[in-house]
């Protein structure tokens, strides 16, 4: 009964936009309105530069600082994939320092 | 003499905190996952919107993971805890429920646009299912590969309400000839030119009465990152097929050639998607079914338990794309095995609880094994898959602990 109100009331009230809510039965669907959270930290240290300014625009730097070391050669098949197969628009310069930087902080052990 | 403030105690903690994991200043909570290698420690986040604490894997566009303990609380995930994983970071974070339609056109009698009023009109359907990221575990792998860095958590069981694709594609009238239909999201790539984020699954498939389009999950509407206001969901298959904020369903004449669901998303040709590392020419297919997987949830490596005294254990098992036939343990490293007692049945596609009491019969070390067999016959096994992607990991898990 009192769910059969609720609405009704809100309404009258002004309180909630009137096609903010979608229900039937006792299902009830509401709009959202929401942000999703900074992403965080940049890279750091020295040849960084290269890495902030190309690979931040699609995924934030913890994506690759949670990742285990790889060889020199898989990061360069991360980078050329994300040039590749996601359309990354990195900077054909800037290719080397990104795989210089990425060997260096996270190297195959 | 400087009074001690509650600042002063935060900064001091944040301090310890610094010194203990040796990373930056975040006086928040951490969790180790133990990945072989490292790195494993992940800040536990309670940042995003709908969700509660959850281990922060990346977080943009977000990746979250259910902290393992969720497990041992119920069969079902709850949905603040349930995992959340997306591919492109342009997210709607404003969606209205007056205004969302859904579009269901290509080789079809009659393109629609429907409402939610319209969809939630249509004959209802429920069924628990669990949703696993296809690299859920990924992790794990040895040796390492790249990608989402999961432990065990890019999982999770929901009730979902919803109404059966087939209902919806007989409504537009699929037209003879076709082949595929293809889902789309609201989500969209930063950049221009890269592949907008599509799955398909074989005309077949789609109108097998199973598949659904949810909008509800555990009896609620679902959390935007889980996909609000619906999601595709396919009972048996992994995640990635389980398309969130459904926007488009698109039936093709033609095999899709797009990028996500012809060159992404493959796994060797091979049992359990398995192959050497660094084997070449696997012939490649597209991932599908899941297979059986279970877990202790109320031990973690590393526990101690009582010597002498009867231990009980608990856990979640799943059969993937059958049900759960039986859950066998093991407290030998896998020479002898004994049945677990299996919860409630409910429904194929989900979490299936069991228990179990294991006494150890002297002080030592104990390395507790559990394996699910499922209803078609398929058992987890005692040798980890390997494939570059970190894909369709389901070996035997073992928690190692000591009696005492």
């Amino acid at each position: 009964m009192l769910k059969e109100l609720a609405l009704p009331l809100l309404l009258t009230a002004g309180l909630i936009a009137p096609t903010s809510v979608v229900a039937d039965s006792d299902i009830v669907l509401k709009s959202v309105s929401t942000d999703l959270p900074d992403p965080g930290r940049m890279f750091e240290g020295p040849g960084s530069d290269a890495a902030n300014n190309n690979c931040l625009a699609c995924h934030s730097a913890g994506m690759v600082l949670n990742q285990p070391g790889l060889t020199r050669d898989a990061w360069a098949a991360e980078v050329n994939k994300m040039i590749h197969a996601y359309h990354a628009p990195v900077e054909p310069q800037d290719v080397a320092a990104i795989v210089d930087y990425l060997a260096r902080i996270k190297g195959a052990q | 003499m400087k009074a001690i403030t509650r600042r002063s105690l935060l900064g001091q903690a944040a301090t310890a905190s610094i010194l203990m994991a040796g990373r930056r200043a975040f006086a928040r909570p951490s969790v180790d996952l133990g990945l072989p290698g490292g790195p494993g420690v992940r800040p536990l986040t309670t940042d995003f919107p709908e969700k509660g604490a959850m281990i922060l894997q990346r977080s943009r566009p977000p990746l979250l993971e259910t902290p393992f303990e969720v497990f041992d609380q119920g069969v079902f995930t709850p949905n603040d805890r349930f995992y959340v994983r997306w591919h492109w970071a342009v997210i709607p974070t404003d969606v209205a429920v007056d205004s969302f339609r859904l579009a269901v056109r290509g080789h079809v009698a009659t393109p629609l646009s429907l409402s939610l009023k319209d969809i939630l009109a249509l004959p209802r359907f429920e069924i628990a299912a669990v949703n696993q990221c296809s690299g859920n575990s990924r992790g794990l792998f040895q040796p390492r590969v790249p990608g989402g860095q999961w432990a065990n958590g890019a999982m999770g069981n929901a009730l979902w309400t919803g109404v059966r694709l087939k209902d919806v594609l007989d409504r537009a009238g699929v037209k003879p000839g076709a082949v595929q239909v293809r889902f789309k999201g609201l989500d969209e790539p930063v950049v221009d030119g890269a592949p907008d984020f599509m799955k398909s699954l074989s005309v077949d498939h789609a109108r097998d009465g199973e598949v659904m389009i949810a909008f509800a999950m555990n009896g609620k509407q679902l959390p935007l990152l889980n996909g609000f206001p619906l999601r595709l969901v396919v009972p048996g298959w992994y995640a990635t097929y389980w398309v969130k904020m459904l926007s488009d369903i698109e039936v093709l004449d033609r095999p899709d050639d797009n990028f996500w669901t012809k060159s992404a998303y493959l796994v060797p040709d091979t049992p359990g998607a398995d192959m050497k590392p660094g084997a070449t020419g696997v012939p490649l297919v597209p991932i599908s079914k899941m297979g059986p997987r279970s877990f202790i949830t109320n031990l973690k490596p590393g526990d101690t338990i009582q010597a002498g005294a009867p231990v009980p254990l608990r856990g979640i098992a799943f059969g993937g794309d059958a049900g759960v036939t039986r859950v066998d343990l093991s407290a030998d490293g896998g020479r002898t095995w004994r049945p677990a007692t299996l919860g409630k049945d409910e429904g194929k596609y989900g979490f299936r609880q069991w228990q179990a009491s294991f006494t150890p019969p002297s002080a030592g070390a104990y390395s507790l094994a559990v394996r699910c067999t499922n209803s078609a016959g398929l058992v987890q096994s005692d040798r980890p898959n390997w494939n570059p992607s970190g894909f369709m990991r389901n070996v035997i898990e073992t928690v190692a602990v000591a009696a005492v």
